[in-house]
């Protein structure tokens, strides 16, 4: 392997992070706060003693954990814009963009994820304290505001955090849908320029770094909150 | 929803002319099936090795262990594929890369894609593996070493065999997880069930019938392998030991 040609890296450097590397993030921060909400909400239903809110939610994060994420991306890629015509009352499917589709299907995708996460959050709380809420004569949501959930949530902040992790890895799958995110970015200077190791091994590269460095922040979080414990 | 729906297309011929719509997808199945399956042996294989080696007191094992972990941990599923399909032959001899490149298809997608499912999942094996042996109380070791064992023999005939079975739950969504990413695969050029899926909407527009169809192929293929692995965790289950329940973990 001779003539690795750093050049096209650095010519294309702005490219990657200023297109590429925002969108990656931005995606995934928005993934991660609409998941988080919305997985939060599933797990309340998912515990909830009224049978058929119950089942709804586990039907539905049991759908989402079985198939593909890519083929949960090609599903949302087609559906949202009949679903936006319907909700807008338009006779034909409207255009919506891939950065759009793409927060949309990730946070869908990752609010099962997260429920499951956040379900076992609250199963690991003492059932005395949900009591002492209602005896103290605090209603569901208010229990489960202020004294369930935020004991829940700090308990569960590194797996979070991993699932966050995860989350930024698997953001590159827009690149099915030809969105311009860190990879697709990344692909389209390859591509371009035929430069498809040079660009392939950099993205490799800064993937790792950025994900290695965040799982060293997560585990130094998790030994901190195993000595409280 | 204005949408016309038409599930007779599935009985409609594809242009390929191999068959029905349904047909091509169950085709396409058995290319996911026949990937996940391969890529499964090889992390099977290399997990259990890397993972046993994470637990030894070789301390320079257990750091290429996991240097090893890290690296096809925080690499995205999809790089790594490009890595396998572009970059890999590359960096071989000549002749070998060529004749990697010129393999005909679906073989010069297919081996990239076990090669890389394969040593992606063997990763979460070796952590699961890991987990496994570390869970066993230490007097097992102990009385191993007492009896006269070498390391090699404790792990061989007391550790190693209480810890496969152990793991045996979480392994079941790790083989779910194998047939679910094998679908990255399509991204170079393997026509496994979710790449016929898209295939089959480019064709004929009928965009969500080719969707369901493969949702719902996906649904019966991961309701198999649970029941297949419960029976198999059944058979071998350690008499005396609560079945193990799985912590919170995150996952995709």
């Amino acid at each position: 392997m001779e003539g690795f040609d750093f050049d096209v890296i650095e010519r294309s450097l702005g490219y990657l992070f200023r297109e590429g590397m925002t969108f990656t993030v931005t995606l995934t921060l928005i993934a991660m706060t609409g998941g988080i909400v919305f997985g939060t909400l599933l797990a309340m239903m998912r515990l909830s003693s009224f049978r058929p809110l119950s089942m709804l939610a586990g039907a539905y994060v049991d759908l989402m954990r079985s198939i593909p994420l890519v083929l949960v991306i090609f599903w949302f890629f087609f559906l949202v814009p009949y679903i936006g015509a319907w909700i807008l009352r338009e006779a034909n499917p409207i255009k919506v963009g891939a950065f759009y589709s793409a927060a949309i299907t990730f946070t869908m995708f990752e609010a099962a994820y997260y429920c499951e996460i956040m379900r076992a959050g609250i199963q690991s709380i003492a059932r005395g304290q949900v009591w002492s809420g209602y005896a103290l004569g605090l209603n569901y949501w208010q229990t489960m505001g202020y004294i369930v959930l935020p004991q829940a949530f700090r308990n569960m902040v590194p797996v979070l955090l991993t699932q966050t992790i995860i989350l930024f890895q698997d953001t590159s799958l827009v690149y099915v849908i030809s969105a311009t995110d860190f990879l697709g970015a990344a692909a389209k200077v390859a591509n371009r320029d035929y430069r498809l190791v040079e660009m392939y091994s950099f993205v490799a590269v800064v993937y790792f770094v950025i994900s290695y460095s965040m799982s060293l922040v997560v585990k130094r979080l998790q030994d901190r909150i195993a000595i409280i414990r | 929803m204005n949408y016309n729906w038409n599930w007779r297309i599935l009985l409609e011929t594809e242009p390929g002319g191999t068959g029905s719509y349904l047909h091509y997808l169950i085709v396409g199945l058995g290319w996911t099936l026949a990937t996940a399956l391969a890529a499964w042996v090889i992390a099977l294989l290399i997990g259990a090795f890397v993972g046993t080696i994470r637990t030894t007191t070789m301390r320079w094992a257990v750091r290429a262990g996991n240097l090893y972990v890290e690296i096809f941990r925080n690499i995205p599923l999809i790089v790594q594929m490009f890595l396998w399909f572009f970059v890999f032959p590359e960096f071989l001899p000549t002749a070998l890369g060529d004749w990697i490149k010129q393999m005909p298809p679906p073989w010069g997608s297919y081996v990239p894609a076990v090669m890389c499912l394969g040593i992606f999942t063997s990763v979460r094996v070796a952590e699961q593996v890991r987990a496994g042996i570390n869970s066993l109380p230490r007097g097992q070791r102990f009385a191993g070493t007492a009896m006269g064992l070498t390391q090699f023999q404790t792990y061989r005939y007391v550790v190693l065999p209480q810890a496969f079975r152990i793991i045996l739950p979480p392994l079941t969504s790790e083989s779910m997880n194998i047939i679910k990413n094998s679908s990255v695969a399509l991204t170079i050029g393997l026509l496994e069930l979710t790449g016929r899926a898209r295939a089959m909407q480019e064709f004929s527009f009928k965009v969500f019938e080719a969707f369901t169809a493969a949702t719902v192929i996906y649904l019966l293929t991961n309701l198999v392998v649970v029941l297949l692995m419960r029976a198999l965790e059944h058979k071998v289950r350690v008499p005396g030991l609560i079945a193990a329940g799985g912590a919170a973990q995150a996952g995709h």
